[in-house]
């Protein structure tokens, strides 16, 4: 299972984001904290395709239960998720 | 605005009559045209919108068409005859499955829930789910794949991403063939296609762009669908559809349309959208549903969650603006 750097997770995440999400367009800025829904970034399909990227990175299992906005919605949301699963 | 238990009931008289107002001079002002063709599927929505329009056009003027596919439960097709001839308006019976099959609708999709399930094939049904209950769990509507043996025998498993496209790209050729089928039959009449969608449907995004959601015009759009029940109570659209459970018609297994799209009955959804629609406070809201303000908050979530995730459905195509 691989350690998390928490910094580099974030960027990660991040890159990811633009590059799925927003076409590359990193001056289109969202802050960590932002919801990527009510932000309007994300919607039902990325939220799969944001989750198929988390658990192929970070190697583990999203289970149903997992699959709230509390721990996907936002980047600090994402990063505090991977911690405790990483943990 | 006093919000109680009531307060999405409507006259039903009144507004089915400003419906045949407005039907009648939608189709012969605006859209020129002379009659209405209807997709008629044996539940309520179609029915409600088939009774309005015999009523409003007057019924040599309405044309029901059944659009069975070899997974459509037999009960549809019988209870849209029944339709038919309570309003006294023609019903034709369009078989919609060696075009799907053309198309590669059923292939396709058999294809992808292999990726998922690879012991799957004709013999299981499949369905799409998403979490129901949701006022117990604040949770993203995220879609799981459920198939079901002969044996009864059942596997639900959430969808990874290229297999949940691939599934709902190809069970789409189901709304978008019916949507071709109701264009041939108004355009070689000069009528108009009648959307039947409801405002819990069109809102939220429950529809198949250019597929269901493809019509000329939408006359029971802006009612919840608990006023849809109303409206088909005072109209006399027979009981049994009336009570039939609102399916989706679109996959082999039986599925709800609580289970595949809402996550929650039609009464309480309705009631909450139309209490986060007024602004009333999640206090009362929860008082008069006898629900926490916890759920209530969470299915205001949901309901602003489906709305936002289904703008692009309800989009025109986009024009360069320059």
């Amino acid at each position: 299972m691989p350690t998390l750097d928490l910094i580099t997770a974030r960027g990660d995440i991040k890159n990811f984001i633009i590059d799925s999400f927003m076409f590359g367009q990193k001056d289109q800025t969202f802050s960590d904290t932002d919801s990527f829904m009510e932000k309007g970034i994300i919607d039902s399909t990325g939220i799969l395709e944001l989750t198929s990227f988390i658990e192929e990175k970070y190697d583990f299992a999203i289970e149903d239960d997992e699959m709230t906005p509390e721990n996907l919605d936002s980047i600090d949301s994402l990063v505090e998720f991977i911690s405790k699963k990483l943990s | 605005m006093a919000f109680n238990k009531d307060s999405l009931k409507i006259d039903a008289e009144k507004t089915a009559n400003q419906l045949c107002d407005v039907i009648l001079s939608q189709i012969g002002g605006t859209l020129k045209k002379s009659g209405a063709v209807i997709g008629i599927s044996g539940g309520i929505d179609s029915s409600v919108c088939a009774a309005l329009c015999a009523r409003a056009l007057g019924p040599q003027k309405v044309l029901g068409v059944m659009m069975p596919e070899k997974e459509s439960s037999g009960d549809s097709e019988k209870l849209a005859r029944k339709l038919g001839e309570k309003f006294g308006f023609e019903t034709i019976k369009e078989d919609i499955t060696k075009g799907l099959a053309g198309l590669g609708c059923y292939s396709e999709r058999n294809e992808a829930i292999k990726q998922v399930f690879p012991e799957f094939d004709e013999s299981w049904k499949c369905k799409i789910i998403i979490p129901t209950n949701i006022l117990e769990k604040k949770t993203f509507n995220v879609f799981s794949l459920c198939i079901e043996n002969e044996a009864g025998e059942k596997k639900t498993k959430r969808m990874p991403l290229l297999a949940y496209l691939q599934i709902v790209a190809a069970s789409n050729f189901k709304q978008r063939l019916r949507m071709t089928t109701l264009y041939y039959h108004a355009e070689k009449r000069n009528w108009a296609v009648i959307g039947t969608g409801n405002k819990d449907e069109h809102e939220q995004g429950f529809f198949v762009k250019y597929g269901d959601g493809g019509a000329d015009l939408k006359p029971i759009g802006h009612l919840f669908k608990i006023q849809v029940f109303q409206l088909a109570e005072y109209l006399g659209v027979p009981k049994d559809i009336i009570n039939r459970t609102p399916t989706t018609d679109t996959y082999s297994s039986e599925v709800t349309q609580e289970e595949f799209f809402f996550g929650l009955d039609f009464y309480r959804m309705d009631m909450l959208w139309h209490a986060l629609e007024q602004n009333i406070s999640s206090k009362e809201v929860a008082k008069v549903l006898d629900l926490t303000i916890d759920q209530v908050e969470t299915g205001y979530a949901n309901i602003k969650r489906k709305i936002l995730a289904t703008e692009y459905l309800r989009m025109e195509p986009l024009m360069a603006d320059m």
